[in-house]
């Protein structure tokens, strides 16, 4: 079988080394364009997964890779003025001109034959093969010369960072964070031999371009970045190496295969730098794809399998990947945290590492989040049982369920939803009066938890059959004339809804006052009122479904505000709102606090019957970590939480205040 | 998890009288359910029509479209197929409903495909008025059968979780469908319905003869480009294969597991029930 390799790169030297060494009659050559030394690059990153893989995959290299290579446990991050340090992730790094030495010697020393300095510009100057691996990058030509087999897609991140090194190893991969008049900017430094360490300056676009960082020579941008992280440098040089600024390009293919080509690492695939994961994916390429050639005579079924097997895996590093650029695009949000809180915010940013995995890395540091909201000792409950006052209400913990069974042991029991009106009923079935829970309420005080009543008037949405027969399906009869802000009905299927006019806001803005009342005389210790998902003060704020020309579509908040305003004024306990996700909702958000409300509870859109959320584990978390920290208000996230972990980290990150759990969370 | 069968209604080689046969097998084997595709440009057979003939000589077993291509035919005509196979079968049927894959099954339909989305919601809407619909017959207007709703978009959940009763799967590896099952109950809670939907989930197998398996979905899948070749790659070709996929897609929460042969031979329903029992 005769291979050429297009790059030589770690992924195309390490396969052209399994190849050669499962059948040495293979006949494999590597094709280069730079010379055998050139020192791109600073140092690469592996996990200790990879490692294994290099050790079972072939001895030799990874004798000669950790010989050489620096390894650490910590990571530091540098924030308002503190290090925090959190311990136990295994780490460890190679100059990249080191690895790919070791890989150089051992291919050629298995036969392969390594041909440096072809600058190719067209397949057809290749050697023949019965297979064509391009190993040959981002920019790969082999991708490019098949665009419609593989069908690329290539994202460009709204940020710019630039790869430097410096002379010193550092003692932890370290992530810094600098603000300047123009915005903040960011480090990623990890060591990667005896006295060298990467060290990658990130920051936004406009931040990159206020600081006038688009205009200035090489030089003189890495002067700025040295001047800007002189406190983790310490008097350490920073090193240009080609150190221009780019944006971070992420690429994905429909298919890695064609024919008798494939794509491997890079070419194929490409995840941010900050999950440190690029030569990792691109050494387990090689390695997939050398074991399924192996394991085949057919070549296409081999490059299937390859590509059937390192898929998910890649994809899911892709997702945590772009989770974690995100992350770092909007960090300047998280700059009013605790600097140990803000730690644990980006330690968990991933979503790979949660509360729970991160306790067993690093029990201590997990301890002392615990405390920051749970305790004034050494000892304190995770995250989620902490308590927490609102409106001078302590609840015992930040757990939520839905509905009113005292069994669950829960910090808040949010009541089914009540109407405010008999015409304000989703179904028939709805509440009218919240009097009824009275002894359920009671037994809930009896347990030390506390009682929300939910408020709401469905507008457009009302007079459905009840959700066990689907949503949004009208009654057949016994139907009711419905309001919203304007009418237009809420799906095809809807009935039209009549304009609110001023006097029948009135009666409303009084029949929620009225159902807050009677839920405080039922005991109730918090309200919420909907201003979300399309039900009548939704509707006001959403623009699909305000179309007034009056003062109530000129400020689509001023009604459901005043309504905000009356319950404060005639309820003394926590307020909270539902919200949906939308183009004003944090200006909302911030307007409502201000009156009065002290929760918002954030949730998906269902303005109108189209919109749909993407929905999946936890879909709505990055909504409330938003709303928190922009509008400054607590919050309360549901968004299917079917574990206690993943409420535990999100509340030890700061992303909310309040967790509304699935049942399967603690049954 | 239950697990079903499915009836070779688009493999190469099965006539008439072969499924009919099959359809026979399968109720007296250790099945739960009989599934269908539906393909319109391609060597097939209609999935109502054939669920008709497999309702008149079984018994006890399901019989499910997985999944029927709802917008291609006008809500009316629809419900009336749906109807009769659940009359036919004393309510067995579970209706199974997506926009499906291929655009050439429309353009054949004279359905445009823009907008396909929002008419099978409306099919759905009707189907639950099934107890009031003029072209169900009287005397199963109180058995609306279960409906099931595929799809992997965020409006495709969405949709699920308003209309149905529960989700099909498309097929995949145990990891994808409990990816799939987490969207579902994510979108079911979200939109406040009570309880879980039932979950299904399907894959293809060959016991004996895969290599006919393997052409089989490489023709059938052709349109996919190279994909075919993945979801050939997926087929079950051993006792072992199965068992470990059955195994995996109960730890992921799936309620009924639909294997759909890929090749045409009675004798694999046989040796299907062996690896199962």
């Amino acid at each position: 079988v005769r291979t050429t390799v297009l790059g030589a790169g770690p992924a195309g030297l390490y396969l052209s080394i399994l190849l050669k060494k499962a059948d040495p009659r293979h006949e494999v050559v590597v094709v280069e364009r730079n010379p055998p030394d050139a020192t791109f690059g600073f140092g690469v990153v592996f996990s200790e997964e990879t490692l294994g893989r290099l050790r079972d995959a072939d001895e030799p290299t990874f004798t000669a890779i950790t010989d050489a290579w620096a390894s650490w446990t910590t990571i530091d991050v540098h924030f308002g003025g503190e290090v925090i340090r959190s311990h136990g992730h295994r780490f460890s790094a190679i100059r990249r001109t080191k690895l790919l030495d070791i890989l150089q010697r051992r291919a050629r020393e298995l036969g392969a034959e390594l041909r440096f300095e072809q600058d190719v510009h067209d397949l057809g100057e290749l050697p023949e093969a019965d297979l064509l691996v391009g190993a040959d990058g981002i920019n790969s030509l082999v991708r490019r010369s098949h665009e419609e087999a593989f069908a690329p897609r290539l994202d460009a991140y709204p940020t710019r960072f630039a790869w430097f090194g410096t002379d010193v190893a550092l003692d932890a991969f370290t992530f810094a964070f600098v603000e300047t008049e123009h915005g903040v900017f960011q480090a990623h430094a990890y060591p990667f031999d005896e006295g060298t360490s990467t060290f990658i300056v990130e920051t936004r676009e406009d931040t990159w371009r206020k600081a006038g960082l688009e205009d200035l020579p090489e030089q003189e941008s890495l002067a700025f970045c040295k001047q800007l992280f002189a406190r983790v440098l310490d008097g350490h040089e920073l090193l240009s190496n080609r150190s221009v600024w780019l944006a971070f390009n992420e690429l994905r293919c429909k298919d890695w295969s064609s024919n008798k080509t494939v794509l491997v690492g890079d070419a194929a695939h490409t995840a941010h730098f900050s999950i440190g994961s690029g030569t990792k994916l691109a050494i387990e390429d090689a390695i997939e794809l050398a074991a399924a050639l192996g394991r085949h005579d057919d070549l296409g079924a081999a490059l299937v399998e390859y590509e059937l097997e390192r898929r998910p895996v890649v994809e899911r590093f892709q997702d945590a990947a772009r989770q974690s650029a995100e992350y770092f695009e909007e960090v300047p949000r998280h700059w009013g945290l605790p600097p140990l809180q803000f730690a644990f915010n980006l330690l968990t940013r991933s979503g790979r590492i949660g509360h729970a995995n991160l306790s067993l890395r690093d029990p201590r540091l997990v301890r002392r989040v615990d405390a920051l909201l749970g305790g004034r000792g050494a000892l304190a409950p995770p995250p989620l049982f902490a308590p927490l006052e609102l409106h001078g209400l302590t609840l015992p913990n930040r757990a939520v369920t839905r509905g009113l069974d005292d069994r669950v042991g829960a910090g808040l029991y949010l009541s089914p939803g009540v109407a405010v009106t008999p015409d304000g009923r989703i179904t028939p079935d709805d509440p009218v009066d919240p009097a009824g829970w009275r002894d359920e309420v009671e037994r809930i005080h009896a347990v030390g938890g506390a009682a929300m009543l939910a408020l709401n008037h469905a507008g457009r949405r009302g007079a459905c059959r009840p959700r066990a027969h689907g949503v949004d399906l009208p009654l057949r009869e016994g139907g009711w004339p419905l309001v919203s802000a304007s009418p237009l009905p809420y799906s095809r299927r809807s009935a039209t809804p009549a304009e609110l006019d001023e006097a029948g806001m009135e009666r409303i803005r009084e029949a929620f006052v009225n159902a807050a009342q009677r839920g405080a005389e039922a005991g109730f210790d918090a309200v919420e009122l909907n201003l979300g998902q399309g039900y009548l003060l939704g509707s006001f704020l959403s623009p699909r479904a305000n179309r007034r020309t009056d003062a109530y579509g000129e400020d689509r908040l001023r009604f459901p505000a005043t309504v905000v305003e009356s319950v404060r004024a005639a309820f003394d306990g926590p307020l909270a709102v539902c919200l949906s996700e939308g183009p004003q909702d944090v200006e909302h958000a911030a307007a409502l606090r201000e009156a009065g409300a002290d929760l918002v509870h954030v949730a998906t859109g269902q303005a109108t019957e189209a919109a749909a959320a993407e929905y999946r584990r936890g879909h709505l978390t990055p909504f409330s970590d938003r709303i928190r920290s922009e509008a400054h208000v607590a919050t309360m996230v549901g968004g299917y939480l079917d574990t206690l972990d993943a409420a535990n980290t999100i509340v030890g990150a700061g992303r909310a205040d309040l967790c509304l759990l699935e049942p399967a969370a603690f049954a | 998890m239950r697990v079903g069968v499915g009836l070779p209604t688009t493999t190469p080689g099965a006539d008439g009288a072969l499924l009919v046969e099959w359809a026979r097998q399968a109720d007296a084997g250790p099945f739960s359910s009989l599934g269908v595709l539906d393909r319109l440009l391609y060597d097939s057979f209609d999935p109502f029509a054939s669920l008709a003939a497999a309702a008149a000589v079984t018994q006890r077993i399901r019989l499910a479209t997985m999944i029927a291509i709802g917008p291609l035919r006008p809500a009316a005509t629809l419900i009336k197929d749906a109807a009769s196979v659940q009359a036919l079968s004393d309510g067995r049927l579970t209706l199974g409903l997506a926009i499906g894959a291929r655009d050439d099954d429309y353009e054949a339909s004279d359905v445009p495909t823009k907008g396909r989305g929002a008419r099978l919601s409306d099919q759905l809407a009707e189907l639950r008025d099934w107890d009031v619909s003029p072209v169900v017959p009287g005397t199963i207007k109180d058995q609306r059968p279960e409906l099931l709703v595929g799809g992997m978009s965020g409006p495709a959940f969405a949709r699920m979780a308003r209309y149905g009763d529960g989700y099909a799967h498309g097929g995949g590896p145990p990891r994808a469908f409990q990816s799939a099952a987490a969207k579902a109950n994510a979108a079911w809670s979200d939109l406040g319905r009570p309880g879980k939907p039932a979950l299904w989930g399907q894959a293809y197998f060959a016991l004996g003869d895969e290599a006919a398996g393997e052409s089989y979905l490489l023709d059938y899948y052709a349109f996919t480009g190279p994909f075919a070749a993945k979801i050939a790659a997926g087929n079950l070709t051993s006792p072992r294969a199965i068992r470990d996929f059955v195994r995996a897609y109960e730890e992921a929460g799936c309620d009924e597991l639909v294997l759909l042969p890929t090749v045409a031979d009675p004798g694999q329903l046989e040796r299907l029930a062996e690896v199962l029992t």
